[in-house]
Formats: C-alpha cells, sequence, structure tokens
C-alpha cells in the first residue's frame, strides 16, 4: 500500500515539474511549481517526518507562489500569452 | 496593485481566518504536536500574503503599517534573548519554569498520558518568541515587494479590474 502511494506521488511530482519548465505561460508555470511543492510536501508525509512537510507546505506552496505572482505582476508578464517575451 | 476579482476576495474572507487561526495552533503547541515556531510563523505568513494578493497593497498598507511587523519581529527577539538570560542562575537556556506551577509549569504526571499543554516551561515561551519573529520577517519580505511594484506603477496607466488573466 505504501509502496503503491510512493509511485503514485512521484510519478505526478515529475509529471508537474516537467510542465513546470514545459509551458510557455509564465503565471501556468508558477502554478505547477506550487504542485509540486505540494506533493512534496506529501511525499515528506509519506515518508515520516510532517514537521519538514508542513515547512513544506507553508513556504513552498503558499509563500513562494506569492512570490513569484508579486513578481511576475510587477514585470507586467502576466497578460502576455508567450511569457512577455518578443513583445 | 488593484484588488482581484470578487470570487477571489470571498474565498479569501473565508479561508484565511482559518489559517491564521491553525498558524497559532502549530505555534503553541509545538512542544507536542509535529511543528513549532517556524513552521506556524510561516503558516500565519501565508495568511498575511494571502490578503495582500487578494485586496492588493494598497487597501491592506493602509490598515497595518510595517513599523507592525517590524515591532513584532524586534520583540521576538527580545523575548527569546531574555528567556535565555533568565535561566542564567544555573546555565544559560536553563529551564528555570518548569514544574513550577502556573501557566507555563503544569507538573506532568508519572505514566503514560497524552501530553498536558502548559508544561514545558521556557520551550513554550520560546516557540511564541520564534513564532513572533518568523512572522513579523515573512510578511516584512511580502510587504517591501508589493512597496516595490508601487514604484513602476506611477507611469504604467493602466486599469486592472476583474480576473488577472
Amino acid at each position: 500500500m505504501n509502496g503503491y502511494a510512493h509511485m503514485a506521488v512521484l510519478t505526478i511530482i515529475v509529471i508537474s515539474a516537467f510542465y513546470a519548465v514545459w509551458f510557455r505561460d509564465l503565471l501556468s508555470s508558477v502554478i505547477s511549481l506550487a504542485v509540486f511543492s505540494l506533493l512534496l510536501s506529501l511525499e515528506f508525509f509519506i515518508l515520516q517526518a510532517p514537521d519538514v512537510a508542513i515547512a513544506e507546505a507553508a513556504i513552498g506552496a503558499g509563500l513562494s507562489t506569492a512570490i513569484y505572482i508579486i513578481a511576475l505582476r510587477a514585470c507586467k508578464a502576466l497578460r502576455k500569452p508567450n511569457g512577455g517575451e518578443g513583445r | 496593485m488593484n484588488p482581484l476579482s470578487v470570487v477571489v476576495r470571498t474565498i479569501c474572507d473565508i479561508f484565511a481566518w482559518f489559517m491564521g487561526i491553525f498558524g497559532v495552533y502549530i505555534i503553541i503547541h509545538g512542544h507536542l504536536t509535529p511543528g513549532g515556531g517556524f513552521q506556524g510563523g510561516a503558516v500565519v505568513a501565508t495568511m498575511a500574503a494571502f490578503l495582500l494578493v487578494a485586496y492588493g497593497g494598497k487597501k491592506v498598507l493602509s490598515f497595518v503599517r510595517p513599523g507592525f511587523y517590524s515591532g513584532m519581529e524586534t520583540a521576538g527577539l527580545l523575548l527569546f534573548i531574555t528567556a535565555g538570560f533568565l535561566g542564567m542562575g544555573t546555565t544559560f537556556f536553563y529551564n528555570f519554569l518548569a514544574g513550577r506551577g502556573g501557566l507555563f509549569g503544569a507538573v506532568v504526571p508519572i505514566g503514560p498520558n497524552s501530553g498536558i499543554l502548559n508544561s514545558a516551561g521556557t520551550i513554550s515561551v520560546m516557540n511564541i518568541a520564534v513564532g513572533l519573529e518568523v512572522i513579523g520577517g515573512l510578511s516584512l519580505i511580502l510587504i517591501y515587494m508589493f512597496k516595490g511594484i508601487r514604484l513602476f506603477d506611477d507611469h504604467a496607466g493602466r486599469s486592472e479590474s476583474g480576473h488577472d488573466r
């Protein structure tokens, strides 16, 4: 049972990390990175480290996503479909 | 920075309070359950990030000044150092409050039990101090990033409302 949970979570981690690199839209990439961080905290919880899991969920999925979104709004790159390249 | 749509603001009104209460719960149960000062402080600072993203920096900064968070950070540091030096009669960081009765020093009964909340002595005080410190520091990072946006915002000449895309 635990092995299957490991396999599923690690597979979705690899998929979300691939999409974080693959998307041209930067907001989609940031959301994919937040999903990656949330699943990483779930993996920490499966590996019986709930302390690290709480820190990863708060810092990785909450604060760093907010900081990335603030930085994207400051660059005005949110509204361009190509992520601000090429103008 | 203008506020986001009404859906985002309603969800923020409902859930931000639960995030704050959960962070404070993690801080004050730091010696019994997983988590502690840093983790709970990060959760409460996520509430500040939530409010800033949903309502925009101008409205949040109108009722919370950065000096409030700076004072919270200073209070956390001073509380931690004071709690360390008050045990100086025996050693540095000596747990002088444990087992004395009162708010922080309840006596733990012998035998298996599920843990008593106010029995940790100075460790609870230090968790609260680290929690105040982390809330102040991480919220100050977010607030100053919003102030940095406002520097570039005056020559933009655009009106943003509704959804973000």
